[in-house]
């Protein structure tokens, strides 16, 4: 019980993934123009991270190593699909809201990340608390960052008006999204909570899983 | 031809790929310490995107569409980016030496590269033909590269100024990415 309980706590605080690892940049500047959008991508990427690493966990045995990333790629996606029709069907406005951000979780580096890193080594369950761990702890730093923009860009959270000062329309733009992060990290590093932030400026550890084998190559050559 | 150079105006610099779509963010802060190996990278974004929006924009029309199967398409462009950077990679390690000694590092990395899985999905939303496909990936590659010659520009002058600890890193990379998106922000006029 105590080893599952650890996946959660490690995925949320440890290792969480937006903001110690630094993983899935793009998801985590791109929608979190309101705590509701940042709500619904961490709350899809948690699904499909919590059933893919299940399912690869159990395929992990009959899965060829040399073959495993493309594998990995289409149980990902097959589950980016059923997610995507799903909101299409029952959320239309969050779906028209993440938009083309929906079938890039795709390419989220978190899942590939996490399905090469644990669900191929790791039995089921486990795998399963690590995908749920991971999942909330992504959907906790998507909502912090877009509660933070949508307060000060819009003047609400989750749709309430809190209005005691003049919104800055600059926070829900693009360039705000950059400046939101930077400073969150700063914050970080100043209180000294240590992130693998330095690493994304590195080259190497930034991404996912299949820059493993481009750093090895990078290293043989050097 | 007027549509066209719209494309590339939009793709490229109105709606740039990194600093107002936040595509392919990884590969952006990640390899943009020097202009040399950043416009390398350019370019190999620049051939795997060109190439694919032009495989995936055939896939979809003459095999997607008529059969009915749009919710496939996910998948089926997923999986010809990797197909079409494996085969990229091979062909350059055979035919062009020189070429794939300064890419050849990159040209895994890009199948993770949002951008390129993004243009493909962005072009079937827009209903763009094959030409309207491959300008839009092209003008999407040139906006990548810019964006990312431009950063590393800022950056190699970096280390020689006093930056605040806790901005060292990654937050003195963001903030020039805020600067750079806040310029971006004024080719909106251009549309």
């Amino acid at each position: 019980m105590k080893a599952y309980w650890e996946r959660i706590t490690n995925g949320i605080f440890k290792e969480n993934p937006a903001l110690i690892l630094m993983l899935g940049m793009c998801p985590t500047l791109a929608v979190t123009t309101s705590a509701i959008n940042g709500l619904g991508m961490g709350l899809s990427s948690l699904v499909v991270l919590a059933i893919s690493n299940v399912v690869i966990s159990l395929l992990r045995k009959i899965i060829p190593d040399e073959v495993r990333l493309p594998a990995f790629i289409v149980v990902v996606a097959s589950f980016v699909t059923v997610v995507e029709l799903l909101m299409e069907a029952y959320m239309e406005s969050l779906y028209a809201a993440l938009g083309i951000y929906i079938p890039l979780i795709v390419v989220n580096c978190i899942i590939l990340g996490r399905a090469e890193a644990f669900a191929s080594k790791n039995p089921p369950l486990l795998s399963l608390f690590d995908g749920l761990g991971m999942g909330l702890g992504f959907t906790g730093a998507l909502v912090i960052i877009g509660a933070i923009r949508e307060l000060l860009g819009a003047g609400s959270i989750f749709g309430f008006q809190v209005g005691f000062f003049e919104p800055i329309a600059f926070f829900v733009r693009a360039p705000g999204a950059f400046l939101v992060l930077a400073i969150l990290v700063a914050i970080m590093n100043a209180i000294g909570i240590k992130t693998r932030a330095n690493k994304i400026t590195e080259g190497c550890d930034g991404c996912c899983a299949s820059c493993s084998s481009v750093c090895d190559k990078k290293e043989a050559n050097v | 031809m007027k549509s066209l150079i719209t494309i590339i105006v939009t793709t490229a610099l109105v709606n740039n790929v990194v600093l107002s779509q936040f595509l392919g963010i990884c590969s952006f802060l990640g390899v943009s310490q020097q202009k040399k190996a950043s416009f390398s990278l350019g370019m190999a974004v620049t051939v795997v995107l060109v190439a694919a929006s032009a495989v995936a924009s055939l896939l979809y029309t003459y095999v997607l569409a008529p059969l009915n199967l749009d919710y496939l398409k996910t998948i089926v462009f997923i999986l010809v980016i990797a197909a079409l950077v494996q085969m990229v990679e091979m062909f350059l390690k055979k035919n062009a030496h020189a070429i794939y000694q300064s890419l050849g590092i990159y040209l895994p990395l890009i199948t993770t590269n949002c951008a390129v899985l993004g243009v493909a999905l962005t072009n079937v939303q827009n209903g763009y033909n094959l030409i309207e496909g491959v300008t839009a990936g092209l003008g999407t590659a040139i906006g990548f590269t810019v964006a990312i010659v431009l950063l590393a520009a800022v950056r190699e002058h970096l280390d020689e100024e006093a930056i605040p600890a806790p901005f060292r890193g990654a937050p003195i990379v963001l903030l020039c990415a805020t600067l750079m998106a806040m310029a971006f922000m004024g080719f909106s006029g251009l549309s």
